[in-house]
């Protein structure tokens, strides 16, 4: 393994990645090709995440998650906001030069098998990062993907010369990770990048993104569906719920004791073997139905199933507030801080 | 949508359905009852290019009536074929053996006419993607009463108003307004309970639900559990729940099957299961599951390499090239036998308590 890519030298302050008011908006067309509405799917969300920090990002389905990951990636661009990704604002980036500031952003996908190329054998795969930024001849490539191939757990000698459909799920992955490493990139965005994985080999993956993380110094921007996973994972977690930031702060504070009643919600939607004893909870259900996004409520988008829902929250969007060091929540009537 | 419309109803819908369902009081369970489905030494095997794929190798076990089983696994370990091949469901490629038999009737071989008249009639399957399970050029009313008149002669009407108590019985609210909509109008929560009411319509005294939630957020997951229960109990219907997520069935099911590699490995009560855990990979399952009460960063339990080719399955123990227990006795296949009362395992060297 070379050396860890040099960064630019950044002060405390200064965030490696900083999203400031990402809206992102789809029009929907109806009978005739006329415009019949406007889905919002990101709605004027802004974080940070640090270098060497995995900020994790929890919602259901809609909730705008894969919206955020893209939008953060230009890929497609968001309608409005910014994003400032090692002191470059991304958005104002084009073509070359956008390809070179995300040489160092990189994408982890859900579908292991959907995102590699099925007739490519894997050093093809692993290696096409690398012709692509032009690094080094071909036999420093071929070092470097025997290299990247050890680092994810692939004996280069035996996988080096299979195609996708000879490998399991979990060694797509791993083939994909490779791909999203070669470059040496700052951070990794990954969209439910463990989900359509076994509990075993899903472990395996995860155990193999937190030894990079701190074998390569990377950052990691961690979407999932799946709450107890996005703990064990995150420094901080960023609770999505229809476009709107519900909550952000860090792992262990949001889940010791949530402030907005959609992250209370969720965390007892979950089954969960207790610690010692094998009888699982009961989870308790939200009840309704998650509402549109062409047509989201007014005010705050959760207070339809929100068992604390007034008339200030029709009537007012709320704001994120800070509620304890690092831990802001967007609740007019936010839940108490004891658990 | 208004808090009325999206909100379900707060104490159960369906009475007169109920008020017509015949009695099925649940049976005591005291084991001397006859199961419901009895299935002993299933096997399946398809035939693929030349080779032979051992999808289910002697699975064996009993569901009374009115209870709700789970059978857990990853993928490849057989679940999902080994229900298959109860319902007539699976390719000409697949070979069956061995015997299922459902209130003492033979299901294995049974010639696809007869399969008909059972399927949906006794037993319904309600399947994990609820989108791709409904006919998208269909509206809601017409998908329900086309199973309902399959099963019952009754005039449009009747089967129109019978479709409305299904859907009030899965709570789905304003069931009335559902029957003219499309499937692409209704959340996927909302499918699935259409999905489930569907399942119903002929009354079935067993539903299995085949991963009937893995396509759902947690939230939905929660509340279609919940209907499922409910279902279970107030229909006295005995459920099939296929999932691959242990926390799921250890909150809903009352006995659990493990499987690898198309055996059961383990089989217990699910309390006992998770208490008194005997299996390797059992626990090793457990181990992998990402918890609440871990702390961030902290390593997960890690079993090495990869379930087994199910066309060249190695002898002895399937789990023993990635069990830290084995030795060489592992060799030697383990009989899944009731080690303990209500618990059985395949295995040499069972986890101790406190292990």
């Amino acid at each position: 393994m070379t050396t860890v890519h040099e960064r630019p030298t950044e002060t405390s302050e200064s965030p490696l990645l900083r999203a400031t008011n990402i809206v992102q908006e789809f029009s929907v067309r109806g009978a005739a090709g006329l415009k019949s509405g406007v889905v919002h799917a990101v709605s004027d969300v802004s974080f940070d995440i640090h270098a060497g920090e995995t900020l994790g990002v929890v919602g259901e389905t809609g909730s705008g998650k894969s919206t955020l990951a893209r939008a953060i990636m230009q890929s497609p661009r968001a309608k409005s906001g910014e994003v400032h990704f090692q002191g470059t604002d991304l958005t104002r980036l084009r073509r070359r030069k956008l390809v070179a500031a995300r040489r160092q952003l990189q994408m982890v996908f859900q579908d292991p098998f959907g995102s590699l190329n099925p007739k490519w054998r894997v050093s093809e795969l692993v290696e096409e990062p690398l012709v692509g930024y032009g690094t080094s001849g071909s036999n420093g490539r071929r070092q470097r993907v025997r290299e990247l191939l050890d680092l994810v757990g692939l004996n280069p000698d035996s996988y080096g010369r299979r195609r996708p459909h000879e490998l399991s799920g979990g060694q797509c992955q791993r083939v994909a990770i490779a791909r999203a490493i070669a470059l040496q990139p700052a951070l990794i965005v990954c969209d439910e990048a463990v989900s359509s994985l076994d509990v075993l080999i899903q472990a395996q993956v995860l155990n193999l993104f937190e030894r990079l993380r701190s074998e390569l110094g990377l950052s990691y921007l961690f979407i999932s569906h799946d709450l107890a996973l996005v703990k064990q994972i995150s420094d901080r977690v960023a609770v999505l719920h229809l476009g709107q930031l519900c909550e952000i702060g860090p792992s262990e504070g949001i889940y010791r004791a949530p402030r907005h009643p959609y992250t209370a919600a969720l965390l007892a939607s979950i089954p969960t073997l207790g610690a010692g004893s094998g009888r699982a909870r009961r989870p308790k259900p939200i009840s309704g139905e998650p509402p549109s996004a062409l047509h989201p409520p007014s005010g705050c988008r959760f207070r339809t199933r929100c068992p604390r829902a007034a008339q200030k929250c029709a009537d007012e969007v709320p704001q994120l507030r800070e509620s304890a060091a690092g831990h802001r929540v967007a609740c007019h009537f936010p839940l108490d801080e004891t658990p | 949508m208004s808090v009325e419309e999206t909100g379900y109803p707060p104490f159960p819908a369906g009475e007169t359905l109920l008020a017509r369902t015949p009695d099925r009081a649940r049976p005591d369970q005291g084991g001397a009852a006859e199961p419901l489905l009895e299935v002993t030494d299933l096997r399946v095997q398809f035939r693929r290019g030349g080779r032979r794929v051992n999808a289910v190798n002697g699975l064996s076990y009993r569901l009374p009536a009115g209870r709700m089983l789970a059978i857990i696994g990853e993928s490849g370990s057989g679940k999902s074929v080994s229900v298959r091949a109860l319902m007539g469901l699976l390719p000409e490629t697949a070979t069956i053996t061995g015997s299922a038999r459902f209130d003492g009737s033979e299901l294995v071989g049974l010639p696809e006419p007869e399969m008909r008249g059972r399927r949906g009639a006794d037993i319904a399957m309600v399947f994990q993607d609820p989108t791709r399970s409904l006919n998208p050029t269909m509206k809601i009313g017409l998908q329900i009463t086309e199973a309902v008149r399959a099963h019952a002669d009754m005039d449009r009407n009747a089967a129109r108003d019978r479709a409305i108590e299904l859907l009030q019985l899965v709570k789905l609210p304003v069931p009335e307004r559902r029957l003219v909509e499309y499937p692409h109008q209704l959340s996927g929560g909302m499918r699935q309970r259409v999905m489930i009411a569907i399942a119903l319509a002929a009354e079935p005294r067993l539903l299995i639900a085949d991963e009937a939630t893995t396509a759902l957020d947690v939230t939905t997951q929660a509340q279609i559990m919940e209907l499922l229960l409910e279902l279970q109990e107030r229909l006295g219907m005995a459920v099939l729940m296929i999932s691959h997520d242990l926390g799921l069935a250890a909150t809903y099911a009352e006995d659990v099957i493990v499987m690898y590699a198309g055996r059961a490995v383990e089989y217990a009560p699910a309390g006992t299961l998770f208490e008194h855990v005997r299996m390797p990979y059992t626990q090793a399952l457990l181990g992998a599951i990402p918890r609440l009460d871990r702390e961030p960063h902290a390593p997960m339990p890690s079993t090495p390499g990869q379930a087994p080719d199910l066309t060249a399955l190695p002898a002895g123990c399937p789990f023993a090239p990635r069990c830290t227990s084995a030795d060489e006795q592992c060799a030697d296949e383990p009989p899944f036998a009731e080690h303990e009362p209500g618990h059985w395992w395949a295995c040499w060297h069972p986890v101790r308590d406190g292990a």
